[in-house]
């Protein structure tokens, strides 16, 4: 059981701050973490694996420092996001190789390349492999030792839906023997299948931090904009506005219909089809406009 | 101090990139020329010497230390490959320190043995001049190994200026200048090949306490920073 803890930590470069004074505590169980493309994960992971120093603060796993301490590799793996990867060798020489660094050999690079499901391609060059089989070799690279903390840089990314479930399943496996497994990913679904304890990184800043009900919570319970038509927008309109739960209503007449922003998620969700039926609207447009995963982070960071 | 792992993928990135085809490509310009000249002008002590000095000892050995040296660890920076061996308890300077070991038999192999080949060739070892240029080829491979290594640590552009010192430097620098042939690897080792062979035949600008003294300073001094170098390596975060 192993716990890393991120104290304070702050990383920029030149002047551009790319991580800023984050604080928190990756335990055992699989923690996801969330944040749009080139919020800081990237910069975040590599300071946890010991690739990066800290500007300022520290990064400590179970109370010893990661930075500049080669020893803490014989409890931590590390998926790296870039794709280089020793592409003269075979998929089994890349792990046996990786196996022989943390002191083992090719009985335990088997064992992994078979916990990835690689044998069938172990003897191909790595140059000939999709993203995927890549990302599995790097997987079985990292599992070799059976480390008790796992670092995954966008794991997901470039792979198939059925890899992406086996994936899961392993890293799932592992959250549940007790290891301490942190992935990043920029997809809000991807994080909620998979992680029991979600970190949110926006622009640099830890924006959330919880299980991903609350950050679902979170992430509803912001203002919520949608683009309603209806058979009488003026008289819904008028039966909206005057329930708490709506906090702007606007006629827009180029798109003929109802810009309206709602303040209580749940309450309007209840309140637009009671109203409609009780004074015989017919309901014809009900959309969201604000649903991309950016404009919620950005919510998520201003609250 | 030295790990056969690293060892490995360090021999298996040097001979199986494109760029080693220089590796095998400058010996053998160095044998044709050779058995050219044997045959036009027979055998020859100065004409081997001057061939030996001016094109393997002067070109070809700093060229190859270029390709082996930063070829050794420069991809792996550029390419990030590296975080596989930066990710294992292995200390930085076993890294280092490997790498350089490979280095060093790569260059040795690719520039002292065809200089030694060709030395025969050129005048059957007549005045010890084939074996002179061999132990300096020796002597220089140790010393363009740890610099270029090094500097495979510091920049993206290693090659580039690797190859700038190799032929300003060394070649044009230091037969124009004189105070450069002090501070010339080159220079060091004609120092101990002057030694080695009959007397004229070879000669060098630098004492050869002196000569000793610089290449044990710079092969040690530059492999420490190299290995500092590394444990200080951050990769970069989102590009």
């Amino acid at each position: 059981m192993s716990t890393l803890t991120i104290d304070h930590v702050s990383r920029w470069f030149g002047n551009v701050v790319a991580v800023n004074d984050v604080t928190m505590s990756i335990g055992p169980g699989v923690t996801g973490l969330l944040g749009p493309n080139g919020a800081g994960k990237s910069t975040l992971i590599n300071m946890m694996g010991g690739f990066l120093d800290p500007s300022t603060g520290s990064v400590t796993l179970d109370g010893e420092p990661v930075w500049r301490n080669e020893s803490v590799y014989r409890s931590v793996g590390v998926v790296p996001e870039r794709e280089a990867m020793y592409d003269f060798l075979t998929g089994r020489e890349f792990v046996v190789a990786n196996a022989e660094l943390q002191g083992l050999g090719a009985a335990e690079a088997q064992k992994a390349l078979a916990t990835v499901e690689m044998e069938y391609a172990q003897d191909r060059k790595i140059a000939t492999y999709s993203k995927g089989m890549r990302q599995r070799v790097k997987m079985a690279s990292a599992l070799v030792h059976e480390p008790s903390v796992l670092l995954l840089d966008e794991p997901f990314n470039g792979m198939d839906p059925r890899q992406r479930m086996q994936l899961m399943e392993l890293l799932r496996r592992m959250g549940a023997e007790g290891r301490t497994v942190l992935f990043s990913s920029h997809i809000l679904e991807e994080v909620e299948q998979l992680a029991s304890h979600i970190e949110v990184i926006v622009a640099g800043r830890h924006a959330a931090s919880g299980d991903f009900r609350r950050i679902r919570r979170l992430m509803t319970d912001r203002p919520h904009r949608y683009l309603i038509r209806s058979s009488d927008d003026r008289a819904l309109a008028a039966a909206l506005i005057a329930d708490p739960s709506t906090a702007g209503i606007e006629v827009d007449a180029t798109e003929g219909g109802l810009r309206i922003q709602a303040v209580d998620f749940g309450r309007f969700t209840e309140l637009l089809p009671k109203v409609a039926r009780e004074r015989g609207i017919r309901l014809l447009t009900v959309s969201p406009s604000d649903e991309s995963l950016e404009s919620v982070f950005s919510y998520l960071v201003a609250a | 101090m030295y790990d056969p792992t690293v060892a490995r993928l360090t021999y298996r990135a040097l001979l199986g990139r494109r760029r080693a085809a220089i590796l095998f490509l400058l010996p053998g310009l160095l044998l044709v020329i050779a058995a050219a000249v044997r045959l036009l002008n027979g055998a020859d002590d100065q004409t081997a010497a001057d061939l030996l000095g001016g094109f393997a000892l002067a070109t070809m050995v700093p060229l190859i230390g270029v390709i082996a040296g930063t070829g050794a660890i420069g991809p792996e920076i550029d390419d990030g490959s590296i975080v596989y061996l930066l990710s294992k308890p292995v200390k930085r300077s076993t890294i280092i320190t490997t790498k350089l070991i490979v280095a060093i038999a790569v260059t040795m192999a690719f520039s002292a043995v065809p200089t030694l080949i060709a030395g025969f060739i050129l005048n059957g070892n007549g005045q010890q001049v084939a074996v002179a240029y061999m132990i300096a080829a020796l002597v220089a491979s140790i010393a363009y190994s740890a610099l270029f290594l090094l500097l495979g640590t510091i920049s993206r552009h290693a090659v580039v200026i690797g190859l700038v010192y190799a032929l300003v430097w060394e070649a044009l620098f230091g037969s124009l200048v004189a105070g450069a042939r002090t501070l010339s690897v080159q220079q060091w080792a004609l120092a101990l090949a002057e030694k080695v062979t009959g007397e004229g035949l070879i000669t060098s600008d630098v004492a050869l306490p002196t000569a000793t003294v610089l290449l044990v300073v710079v092969t040690l001094g530059a492999t420490w920073f190299a290995g500092h170098k590394l444990r200080t390596l951050t990769l970069a975060g989102e590009e």
